[in-house]
């Protein structure tokens, strides 16, 4: 920006109403800030791919990895691109049932995901819940609930859900509900922060003045506008939550191995690591890592985006 | 002051005994170590033995204030598993995760803090945004598999490092270390990098975001205009006003790098504490389990107490607040 004044510039200087933003138009908005950095297009487009491929894995990978009667012992420890008894070439080898590594990567990608997004959404749910009631209504229920809520930010997600796991067993559910005990505080630390600015607003003092009841003033009129902070943290968190879980399940605490999930499949690789079948666990880990970094970057972006400090 | 230091602590105590219920009744409530312990051959009278010499036939509100009772006492009772006190236990264990500890912080600070200040200084130059790359890349990237490229890398392949295990370990002073031998040295320096990737990438973009701030300062301006060269201003003016709140998030963080090590010392096989929760757990060891955990919740609220207390200390407007 300068401060020289063009003949342009007094046109569009004259002062007007601007017009109410509708949803679309930020949408729009939003987009045109996203795609200056591409980067962050790319990383959207893997994260998208990665997404597709695995939810409808069972529609292109060369075998269901989960059918134990379609598993060749032959085909054990074939090496990248080796033709099995199959008859197709495994691009990515074989494990140590003779299972396809690209079929099982994509089948561990959607277990992945699934607790992933899930943990991410409930955390979500629970930390909006906790963090609104806590801005809403003050006083002691603030205190109590942002003191477990700090006390809990302090201690590192590994170790709550470490713990949880231990309490409450492997298995899909049991490693979603640990991931939400272990992250929702982020979700809850950030609505609250938002949300004792809103709360102050004459809006909510408007609103609080009609017969609407409360629930409907919290979630209809105070949520919409705390919104934008929490879906940086939700991107963040949905990433971090799936490396948690393949962390857990590569520590041998987290999914067994009748339910595999990237990190399952890279603790299972680990175990032939010094015999040189990298593949096992390699390729896997490869699509962990792209997979965390993408939602990263993707959620820097949003953040970038969404900073009113940066907005034009 | 004294007023809100009495309800901090008395909040503290609070803590400690609600996560230790916790902990005691969730552990509690999962499997039956007797069954993982004995032969399921046994006869009934032996099973029956067993079960009363743990004090598993009590109830679960006795067998709580029992260990509670212990743990006053300082008895944190025994490993199943291994037939040994718990407190001998992890005191065997402790000497292991603190030298990798302080070897990977040793790394983190030595490696991170001139980077930070290198990417804070010159923040438009390839190397710094090539050092912040790699500081993401150190925060988001699961630790076990960057170890697991470590160990593939300079163990399997290359052939340089032992891709496990603690090695030789020597007298020094009054504890055994490895850090006392060669051999001991080959053995940590892996593992030791591995668990400081994340604390460099912390420490990076602290250095740096002081740095950039700095940078903009009216006494780095004025430092200038006196005509001082850029490498005293760096680093007897600005190092040392931005090393404050460096220490104290890094301080903060020093208790979570033992979280971590449980995830580095089960790739690396270190015999530290890390490997012997997970290994409790696998094994259903609950007395190891339970005063590990709570062990650790002790040592978090502890953290949170003393830093809660120096800031009370600092700002007034707390301290007012609370002696009311």
């Amino acid at each position: 920006m300068t401060d020289t004044l063009t003949p342009d510039s007094k046109i569009i200087a004259v002062p007007s109403a601007p017009p109410a933003e509708t949803r679309a138009m930020r949408l729009r908005n939003f987009w045109s800030d996203y795609r200056q950095s591409w980067v962050a297009i790319a990383a959207l487009i893997v994260i998208l791919a990665l997404l597709l491929g695995s939810f409808f894995a069972p529609f292109w990978v060369p075998q269901d990895p989960y059918d134990l009667a379609k598993l060749d012992w032959l085909d054990a420890f074939l090496p990248p691109g080796t033709e099995g008894t199959g008859g197709y070439a495994h691009l990515l080898g074989t494990d140590n049932a003779g299972r396809d590594m690209l079929s099982a990567i994509f089948y561990g990608l959607r277990t992945s995901f699934v607790i992933g997004i899930s943990a991410g959404a409930l955390a979500l749910a629970v930390g909006i819940t906790i963090g609104l009631t806590a801005a809403y209504f003050g006083g002691r229920i603030e205190a109590l609930l942002m003191r477990i809520v700090d006390l809990q930010l302090s201690m590192p997600a590994i170790l709550l859900a470490l713990v949880m796991v231990a309490v409450l067993g492997q298995g899909i559910p049991q490693i979603i509900f640990a991931l939400v005990v272990a992250q929702y505080a982020y979700f809850a630390r950030t609505t609250h922060g938002a949300a004792s600015v809103e709360r102050r607003k004459d809006y909510i003092e408007a609103a609080r003045s009609t017969p609407l009841p409360t629930w409907r003033i919290m979630f209809k009129h105070l949520l919409p506008n705390v919104l934008p902070p929490l879906i940086v943290v939700a991107t963040v968190q949905v990433a971090s939550a799936i490396s948690l879980e393949a962390t857990l399940s590569f520590l041998g605490v987290g999914l067994p191995l009748t339910e595999p999930s990237l990190g399952t499949l890279i603790s299972n690789g680990f175990k032939y690591i010094h015999a040189g079948r990298y593949w096992l666990s390699i390729y896997p880990g490869i699509f962990l890592m792209i997979t965390v970094v993408a939602i990263n970057l993707v959620g820097d972006q949003v953040r970038n985006v969404l900073d009113p400090r940066n907005s034009r | 002051m004294f007023g809100y230091l009495v309800g901090r602590v008395a909040q503290a105590v609070v803590v400690v005994f609600v996560m230790s219920i916790i902990v005691f009744v969730g552990v509690y409530a999962i499997g039956n170590p007797i069954d993982v312990m004995i032969d399921p051959g046994a006869t009934a009278e032996i099973r029956e033995n067993l079960i009363r010499q743990y004090g598993l036939d009590q109830p679960l509100w006795r067998q709580y204030f029992t260990f509670v009772g212990n743990v006053l006492q300082g008895d944190l009772g025994r490993s199943m598993v291994y037939n040994t006190s718990v407190t001998g236990l992890v005191f065997s264990r402790l000497p292991a995760t603190l030298e990798l500890v302080l070897v990977s912080v040793t790394i983190a600070s030595v490696i991170g803090i001139p980077a930070g200040l290198y990417a804070g200084y010159k923040p438009d130059s390839i190397a710094a945004k090539l050092i912040m790359a790699l500081s993401v890349l150190g925060f988001s990237v699961p630790t076990f598999w960057i170890g697991m490229l470590l160990i593939m890398a300079f163990a399997v392949e290359l052939g340089w490092l032992p891709s496990g295990g603690r090695g030789e370990v020597a007298q020094f002073l009054w504890f055994k270390t490895s850090l006392a031998t060669t051999n001991g040295w080959e053995h940590v320096i892996m593992p030791a990098i591995n668990l400081s990737l994340f604390k460099m990438g912390l420490l990076i973009r602290l250095t740096r975001a002081g740095m950039v701030e700095a940078m903009g300062a009216e006494y780095v301006r004025f430092a200038r205009a006196q005509g001082l060269p850029d490498r005293q201003i760096v680093f007897s003016h600005i190092l040392r006003n931005i090393s404050i709140p460096v220490i104290t998030v890094f301080g903060l963080e020093l208790g979570s790098t033992l979280a971590f090590a449980v995830v580095t010392e089960t790739v690396f096989n270190w015999p530290g504490v890390g490997k012997l929760i997970i290994d409790s757990i696998l094994q259903l060891d609950r007395p190891v389990m339970v005063s590990y955990l709570v062990m650790v919740v002790i040592l978090f609220v502890m953290i949170n107490l003393i830093v809660d207390l120096i800031y009370a200390r600092l700002d007034p407007r707390v301290r007012l607040k609370g002696g009311s």
